[in-house]
């Protein structure tokens, strides 16, 4: 490497790296606590001081999938010996298992209305966002504005109407409703990255492709389309993160079938107070593969959250 | 262009032939392909603001169906402005939106400038760095709750520790004096690798020559990281702070999880109030007026913002 007047010099990497590492460590310490939480016994994620070192259990697990219910001894006793491993740490407390907990449901709830949503804005906008980058619309400057500051709106106000409006249509607490309302909260995000992506594919292309016979629906297939599959790609991890994450909508608008985790998982509570390692073993779950894609995807993430700020 | 193009290789093409060329017009592709997405928008955003205009004007309620629904004009209107609780909610999301854009704005772009130094390893840092934004903050605000016990939490026995004082004499989400600050430090913890983002892009973005002119003039550099580093950085700061600015005016999901308001109506952000009068109290026309409010303050806020931004982009 050659010698530059202006980079920094190793001892103040040195000094800039522990200073980030140091604040990396403190920022990640709520996390491991969740992580750690979910593998306590109820007693030792409420011990003091705080058990930093504790034999592990799947006892927060157990929990945050039964439902259970509490019977006398001599109940108990007339069930026989536990026959899982599960049976077994239920009833070290007197409790058998009557059933699976919602949490299963919830997450799949989750999953459907994630993946649904994710599938239909990135659809939406790259078609959007082609029209845009590609072709004289009118009033364009206008229309992404106005697609832009639909943003702007607090949930909580929009969700008046849409309650109204959801109770007419019937669609209150079901999986397309909420498909639909968080295609259009991510519509605006997938529009204006997706422009971005796709104003970087040179016009040449597709001119030649229009020459060689192809229709503008085939040259949009064929070469704008596999071309822009990173930005795509980056574009569905942001929506799908969103949909993911939301509360609001979620809180207000589903109650039964349609609920997804983020508004179930603070309801968990256990018997006598709230059961905190069943909290943080759902909320383990729910967080982890938001981790693992943030690790995973890093450079196209971080990329992407920067990226409206640095094209405008 | 591309549209004269292809009829121009049409012209030249047998009529067969020309005919696949031009399918469909470039002007229907167009029209097939914006109209869904501005169909969406116009019938969860608009047709909705809309809505919400027609029933500020009233005096509905969405429990009482069956009452007749009468125009009352501006009184909604009236009634928020001169409402005491709602200047207690604009006060505690004013101290709430100043202390988390201060606190987020020196720590990220102080993380940035380090970040930007390049040592080793820095980009496996900075995402771990970030995750906690990327985080569903409904869920991580209910388990800061658990951080935040007297005597069983993480965060008072950190603070006990070197502090010295009692973890169960002091309890951040059940004291009013302690409570705002609560709900600001989990909102900087969450958000502060946003701003971090923001403000790297804009380091990475001045051009390694301007320094190496500056050190040829010899200054010093504390003097360049005055008039070169800040200045050149200071749009992208300011396009962190109305992002930022934005969120946390709407701020509902992390702050209802964590204090739901509460204690009294010390954190009672307008979100929250918003979200009682609407859905708890029912006063739906009294809370569309109030959603249309805050529309407006939030989008009259943010243009004269932006007006500014530009000012400082153009210098």
């Amino acid at each position: 490497m050659s010698y530059s007047i202006t980079a920094p010099s190793s001892q103040q990497k040195w000094i800039a790296g522990i200073l980030v590492i140091t604040y990396a460590l403190i920022t990640l310490l709520p996390l491991v606590w969740i992580i750690a939480t979910g593998f306590k016994t109820p007693a030792d994620s409420i011990s003091y001081p705080p058990k930093v070192l504790f034999s592990p259990s799947v006892e927060g697990y157990v929990n945050l999938f039964t439902s259970r219910s509490r019977v006398t001894p001599d109940d108990l006793a007339a069930l026989g010996p536990p026959t899982t491993f599960y049976d077994r740490i239920v009833r070290q407390y007197d409790m058998v298992i009557t059933g699976p907990s919602r949490y299963g449901e919830r997450f799949m709830n989750s999953m459907i209305i994630g993946f649904g949503s994710t599938f239909l804005s990135v659809f939406l906008g790259t078609i959007a966002a082609y029209a845009f980058s590609r072709f004289k619309v009118p009033l364009k400057d206008d229309l992404l504005f106005f697609i832009l500051s639909t943003r702007m709106m607090p949930p909580i106000a929009v969700a008046i109407p849409i309650f109204l409006m959801y109770r007419q249509l019937g669609l209150s607490d079901t999986h397309l409703g909420m498909i639909l309302l968080y295609t259009a909260v991510n519509l605006s995000l997938s529009v204006w990255l997706l422009k971005g992506f796709i104003d970087e594919i040179p016009v040449e292309y597709e001119e030649a492709a229009l020459i060689d016979g192809y229709t503008r629906f085939q040259a949009f297939t064929k070469v704008v389309l596999p071309q822009a599959a990173t930005g795509i790609a980056s574009t569905a991890i942001f929506c799908l993160i969103f949909a993911w994450n939301e509360y609001a909508f979620a809180a207000l608008l589903t109650s039964g079938t349609a609920q997804t985790a983020p508004p179930f998982i603070p309801t968990i509570i256990g018997t006598g107070g709230k059961d905190w390692p069943a909290v943080a073993a759902g909320a383990t779950l729910f967080l982890m593969p938001i981790m693992v894609f943030t690790v995973l995807l890093r450079k196209h993430l971080l990329r992407g959250i920067t990226f409206g700020a640095v094209r405008k | 262009m591309s549209n004269n193009l292809a009829n121009r290789a049409a012209l030249a093409t047998p009529q067969q032939l020309a005919h696949r060329i031009r399918g469909l017009s470039d002007r229907a592709v167009a029209w097939i392909f914006v109209a869904p997405t501005i169909f969406l928008l116009l019938a969860v955003n608009i047709f909705p603001l809309i809505w919400t205009i027609r029933l500020s004007l009233t005096n509905f309620r969405t429990n009482r169906p069956n009452n007749a629904i009468e125009f009352v004009g501006i009184e909604n209107y009236r009634k928020i402005l001169t409402d005491a609780d709602t200047w207690i909610s604009l006060q505690a999301t004013a101290h709430f939106l100043i202390w988390t854009i201060v606190l987020q704005v020196l720590i990220g772009f102080t993380l940035a400038y380090l970040i930007n130094k390049q040592f080793r390893g820095n980009d496996l840092w900075t995402t771990l760095i970030v995750l906690p934004m990327m985080l569903s903050p409904a869920v991580v605000g209910n388990f800061w709750t658990f951080l935040y016990q007297p005597q069983i939490g993480l965060f008072n026995y950190v603070i006990a520790f070197f502090t010295g004082a009692d973890p169960a004499s002091f309890s951040m989400i059940g004291e009013v004096t302690l409570a705002p600050w609560a709900i600001v430090i989990v909102d900087t913890w969450m958000w502060t690798p946003f701003v971090m983002l923001i403000c790297l892009a804009g380091l990475r973005s001045i051009p390694p020559s301007i320094y190496e002119a500056a050190e040829c003039d010899r200054a010093s550099k504390l003097r360049q990281f005055w008039t070169i580093t800040l200045p050149m950085a200071l749009p992208f700061l300011m396009l962190a702070v109305l992002f930022r600015g934005i969120e946390n005016f709407k701020m509902f999901d992390l702050v209802v999880q964590l204090t739901g308001g509460g204690p009294g109506s010390t954190t009672q952000l307008v979100s929250i109030d918003l979200k009682r009068e609407a859905f708890e109290k029912w006063r739906t026309g009294y809370a569309s007026a109030y959603a249309v409010i805050l529309f407006v303050t939030v989008f009259g806020l943010a243009s004269i913002y932006v007006k500014a931004l530009n000012k400082v982009k153009d210098r």
